[in-house]
């Protein structure tokens, strides 16, 4: 479904990324580890089109995504969350989403039909989902930071994607909201059949999960296997696990 | 519950409303004429704050537009034998066309860019009305325009300007509750977001500056039916900040916020400005105050202290 072809990106003479390598099948649940400054968030903004890449290619579907700007990706199929909740504060929690479902349904250039009409019964569906319908009338900005957290994959949600993107998705969170949100994700990809492609710090939260892991290492990709092979790999230990 | 809000919310305007149609027969002329000139700057900030409170876009320069539209009726109604409605309808399009030229430049940059390569457009227009002496009338202006004998006294502009700023308010009422304002809206508090969920953010943000300027031409069109007259001060920056200002005062954050900003400054200017030249030293004073104590502005504040606005998450539903 989606393949990155050794991608590269450099920031003046700090190179970011230089020469990733992903695979990502349809159903997959994969997950990006590495150290902090590997490259994660960089090559997840390469793929969403909120940097374009120096060299390499991306492939989704058939078609090079490489070039085009963050909303064609998203017209794709491609929705991500961001590592830092990255939501709409002054809009309610309801509005928050139906945004994003308005412009899966192509209606954000609609004048004369009042919003609140409109897409109601699908943005209700995925407050429901993520567990947010008795928030629904908050404004956003108010929310703790774990609901804001998963209001974000909500509003990423709105976009029906066949590929959803999470950047970091548990950041900052306690180890009970982490928990509560692995679980979310996990019955998202199961129930829906979503695609998901998620980055992550913790290693025990990541090889509960994944089927599919990549570990990137300064910028390139070190392995991309099943849970197992990554955690007997001397190559991945060496560079990242320190030999826990 | 809702009902209770929902005939609130209708009942108010309602009432101003037939309150303003009955005001002209028992208030003295000057004070029709000060209602007539509030109706105009109110449509006019309310035009502003599409962009600037709802699409959060540093439009710096909207007297620009404002004085295109004035600028084009009176052009029209004094150099041409067109019909006088040519002039009146040419206007906010020729606004808005111009809103569309500057506009088109302005989206490629972020925030603060946007608002200073803004200033520098509009006053490109501006130092054409105030040199071109033979066409402009330059810093003269033009005066005596000749205005239809239905609108030209000052009871009949008083309606017309209020006839097109209910109008014009509804318009933009169903534009800020339609998808394009929600989207909008959502622009202002997160464009990067709106990207990643498939809004094209700046063909967006031009609809809404084309939008805007238009209604911002309608705005100069009751200028000049109000005034009888344009000249180059309405294009100038400094007046562009004074709209700016009326939008903050107001509430930007809100619907009707910026009429109350208006009507707040038209009323100390000329209330005020009796008794000194300096009104703007109280004004200065009343947006300091503001800043520390009313930071969503007049509306806003009374908006949330009577409730008439969304409901902010419950105390305890936060612990």
């Amino acid at each position: 479904m989606l393949r990155v072809e050794g991608i590269h990106k450099s920031f003046e003479d700090f190179k970011a990324v230089s020469g990733a390598n992903l695979t990502v099948e349809a159903g997959q649940l994969v997950a990006v580890i590495g150290p902090n400054g590997a490259g994660k968030t960089t090559l997840f903004n390469l793929i969403t089109g909120q940097l374009k890449p120096d060299k390499g290619k991306i492939i989704f579907n058939d078609e090079d995504i490489s070039k085009l700007p963050p909303y064609e990706i998203c017209r794709k199929g491609i929705a991500r969350s961001f590592q830092i909740a990255n939501i709409f504060p002054r809009l309610s929690v309801f509005r928050n989403v139906q945004v994003s479902v308005l412009s899966q349904q192509r209606k954000s250039v609609r004048f004369f039909r009042p919003a609140r009409t409109l897409a109601v019964e699908e943005t209700q569906k995925i407050l429901e989902d993520v567990g947010l319908s008795d928030k629904a009338d908050a404004t956003a900005g108010s929310l703790a930071h774990g609901d804001q957290r998963t209001l974000e994959i909500a509003i990423a949600l709105g976009n029906k994607p066949d590929l959803l993107v999470l950047d970091e998705p548990t950041a900052g969170m306690s180890a009970e909201e982490t928990a509560a949100t692995m679980e979310l994700i996990r019955r998202l990809a199961e129930s829906q059949g979503l695609t998901i492609l998620f980055c992550e710090h913790d290693m025990e939260v990541v090889f509960n999960v994944a089927e599919s892991i990549m570990v990137m290492h300064q910028g390139i990709t070190i392995i991309q296997r099943g849970p197992d092979e990554v955690r007997n790999s001397a190559r991945v230990q060496e560079c990242y696990l320190g030999g826990a | 519950m809702s009902k209770g809000i929902f005939s609130l919310k209708s009942f108010g305007p309602a009432a101003i409303v037939i309150a303003l149609v009955i005001l002209p027969s028992i208030i003295p002329r000057f004070y029709i004429y000060i209602l007539a000139v509030i109706f105009v700057t109110a449509l006019l900030a309310m035009s502003l704050n599409m962009v600037v409170g709802h699409g959060g876009m540093f439009q710096f320069h909207h007297g620009a537009f404002y004085g295109v539209g004035a600028y084009t009726v009176a052009l029209m109604l004094t150099k041409t034998s067109l019909p006088m409605w040519v002039g009146f309808v040419a206007a906010p399009f020729v606004a808005a066309f111009v809103g569309l030229l500057i506009g088109l430049f302005c989206v490629r940059l972020s925030r603060l860019y946007f608002g200073m390569l803004q200033i520098a457009l509009g006053s490109l227009i501006w130092a054409i009305a105030f040199r071109w002496y033979s066409f402009t009338g330059g810093d003269d202006g033009i005066h005596g325009i000749p205005l239809p004998s239905l609108i030209s006294s000052t009871t009949g502009a008083y309606y017309f300007g209020l006839i097109l700023l209910i109008i014009s308010l509804i318009v933009i009422y169903l534009i800020f509750k339609s998808p394009f304002g929600a989207t909008l809206q959502a622009i202002r508090d997160n464009p990067e977001r709106c990207e990643a969920i498939g809004i094209n953010v700046r063909r967006h943000q031009l609809i809404a500056i084309v939008i805007a300027t238009f209604f911002a031409g309608i705005a100069g069109v009751l200028f000049v039916v109000v005034e009888g007259s344009v000249f180059p001060d309405l294009l100038f920056w400094v007046f562009s900040l004074e709209i700016f200002v009326m939008c903050l005062l107001g509430g930007w954050f809100t619907f009707a916020g910026p009429i109350l900003g208006a009507a707040i400054m038209i009323s100390l200017r000329t209330f005020v400005g009796i008794y000194t030249e300096y009104w703007t030293l109280i004004l200065g004073i009343m947006l300091i105050l503001l800043i520390f104590f009313l930071p969503e502005g007049v509306w806003g504040y009374l908006a949330e202290k009577f409730g008439f606005q969304r409901k902010k998450l419950l105390e305890k539903e936060r612990q």
